[in-house]
């Protein structure tokens, strides 16, 4: 039971994780929260279902071509959205989100209606025993490519002159474009990055619980918001960690305390984790100067 | 056209005009759908009016307003339920607990700002909203509440949308005089303080962890008598009608009316309660539409309609204004 509880809560978590990264690595940079992500995570799932059933691709190219689309649409969604307001109030990108939040939920309703759709049994759902722990395939499809994902981004920002260019920028944007960096290239990559392993994770979570709806991303973005902030907003491991963390703790607690609380804990323990350590469990702490 | 209005209203007089035009409206639309509009753009009034407290004023980003809201509508509804508590009777009750939940999510302000705060709003909010819905014995969870009944007076009971719109209209003037109250005392003063610089506000003596606590309890108090009002008005509550979306639906209105602001968040509220029903004839095009003029309206226009620079500023010269003549009277320094 406890071992079951455990699998299921990596599985989930390590889909929170991948969406909590677009959040984590768009906040390090430009200090906003972008509440459009979980629609743009939704929008993903909806382009490779679409990618699967009418074009008949097979799983990892769908994938991957869908990461591609909402990747560019996450850069078009900066560019129009969230760049005209770099310099004004704090209020403004947030409110600007929320405007694409409900632009893209309702585009999504009107182009493929509001019913829940599933994804076609394509692979058979193989189930697997280890010692009393059922491990379905899906769910070992989710954790490999959300494992691989994550390492392949861990390369990327340590490894290519892209990812210093982020780190720095994430530092400061100002010394940052001193230095030459083009900071403006690379908040698109970092939007690109964030919306691409969004969407990788709106097939995973389509997958897993078999079923696309317009309003998915409402509540994968909070819980992976959740998972941000739990692991530290504006670090990278930290959005990793949270997001194992938080699909570990919400499974066992709904195992062991209530079914139908299992949201609320994840929303109980973000506000206990930011109330006792405001910056999460790896973020930098930030002195105020006065 | 502005022009010519101001010519014949003095700015005394303008809002006792407006006061007798919104008493005599009732006896010109014969339309039920027409009033329920009205009514429905009255609650968005005293609810972003309580937000702008929080959001505007004090400049704590809050949204999980709806939760209020929700505890205000729930605690009216089971009490005049289960204890057959007259309405009238449940509003100083849902409002001081309310009140007391928005003294309760006060307490984080004083540890966290900005980005964090907000975060801990949104999940206050999450977290009242599940228990709406998963608290069956008491809430009957998704199902919802429904056969609250109307308020009475004596023997007359409400029963058309006439009586409520009146009742809408007393709750909206009384919310409103006491926000201009308010943003014009030294209470107000020091929650614009707080809003600028918290360190430096402190520093001139303004007592912030006050000003804060009393800022989200004020806001709670009447965002929960709007619940209250809203549970009879509509005789059934649900956890559906206090979600995320409506909370950001009551920032909208602050934001885009402009913050601080006390005719801005007005005509943000009339403006955005008006944009679902003025769009009606775009059908199912109307909220693409409203999302895509929010993202253009902070691009175009981030002050909001009515931005509260120049208000505040006003408010700040008046009081210098009168501290001036106090010491030229050989007056104190200050006014108390």
């Amino acid at each position: 039971m406890f071992f079951q509880q455990l699998v299921n809560g990596l599985t989930a978590g390590s889909m929170y994780a991948l969406i909590a990264l677009g959040y984590t690595m768009v906040y390090g940079i430009l200090k906003i929260i972008n509440f459009a992500h979980g629609d743009i995570f939704m929008i993903g799932s909806f382009t490779g279902l679409i990618l699967v059933k009418q074009f008949h691709m097979s799983f990892i190219p769908a994938m991957l071509l869908s990461m591609l689309i909402v990747a560019i649409l996450g850069i078009i969604v900066e560019r129009i959205a969230y760049r005209p307001l770099r310099h004004s109030t704090r209020l403004g990108p947030l409110l600007s989100a929320l405007g694409v939040s409900i632009f893209l939920v309702n585009f999504a309703q009107l182009a493929w209606g509001t019913q829940t759709r599933s994804f076609p049994p394509s692979f058979t759902i193989k189930t697997f025993n280890f010692g009393g722990v059922i491990l379905s395939s899906i769910q070992i499809y989710a954790m490999v490519v959300a494992i691989l994902l994550m390492l392949g981004l861990h390369l990327f920002v340590h490894k290519t002159k892209m990812g210093v260019a982020m780190r720095a920028t994430s530092h400061n944007v100002n010394t940052a474009s001193l230095m030459g960096i083009k900071v403006d290239n690379v908040i698109s990559v970092t939007f690109g990055i964030g919306s691409a392993l969004a969407a990788a994770a709106g097939i995973l979570v389509g997958l897993y619980y078999d079923a696309v709806y317009p309003v998915m991303g409402y509540t994968a973005g909070l819980k992976a918001f959740t998972a941000a902030v739990l692991g530290g907003i504006g670090s990278i491991p930290g959005a990793m960690l949270g997001g194992l963390l938080l699909g570990v703790c919400e499974n066992l607690g709904a195992a062991y305390l209530s079914m139908g609380y299992r949201d609320a804990i994840a929303f109980g323990l973000l506000i206990i984790i930011l109330l006792i350590k405001p910056t999460g469990l790896l973020g930098k702490n930030i002195q105020q100067k006065v | 056209m502005l022009g010519v209005i101001t010519q014949f209203v003095s700015r005394k007089q303008a809002p006792m005009i407006l006061l007798f035009v919104l008493i005599i409206l009732p006896l010109a639309i014969k339309s039920d759908y027409l009033m329920h509009v009205l009514i429905t753009i009255g609650l968005y009034v005293v609810l972003s009016l309580s937000l702008n407290l929080v959001a505007g004023f004090t400049g704590q980003l809050s949204i999980g307003h709806a939760a209020f809201y929700g505890i205000g509508a729930y605690v009216t509804a089971l009490l005049m339920l289960n204890y057959n508590v007259p309405y009238w009777a449940t509003i100083p009750i849902s409002g001081i607990i309310t009140a007391l939940f928005g003294l309760l999510l006060g307490l984080p302000t004083l540890r966290l700002q900005g980005d964090y705060l907000a975060i801990v709003t949104l999940g206050f909010g999450e977290i009242v909203r599940l228990v709406f819905l998963n608290w069956d014995s008491v809430t009957r969870g998704p199902m919802g509440l429904p056969g609250i009944p109307s308020p009475e007076i004596g023997s007359y009971m409400f029963f058309s949308k006439i009586p409520f719109y009146y009742l809408i209209l007393v709750i909206l003037i009384i919310t409103i005089l006491f926000m201009v109250r308010v943003a014009e005392s030294e209470f107000g003063l020091s929650l614009i303080a707080v809003s600028h610089d918290e360190v430096a506000a402190e520093a001139v003596g303004v007592h912030t962890t006050r000003a804060k606590l009393l800022a989200f309890t004020f806001a709670a108090l009447f965002a929960g008598i709007a619940g209250g009002y809203y549970a009879t008005y509509i005789s059934f509550v649900s956890p559906d009608s206090f979600t995320f979306m409506d909370s950001v639906t009551i920032l909208a209105m602050v934001v885009l009316g402009g913050l601080a602001s006390i005719p801005g968040v007005v005509i943000g509220a009339i403006v955005l309660g008006l944009a679902p029903e003025v769009l009606r004839f775009m059908a199912d095009y109307r909220m693409l539409l409203y999302g895509a003029l929010m993202v253009g309206m902070m691009i175009f226009k981030p002050e909001g309609f009515w931005g509260a620079n120049k208000r505040v500023r006003n408010v700040i010269l008046k009081n210098l204004d009168k501290s001036h003549h106090l010491t030229k009277r050989g007056g104190t320094n200050w006014p108390h």
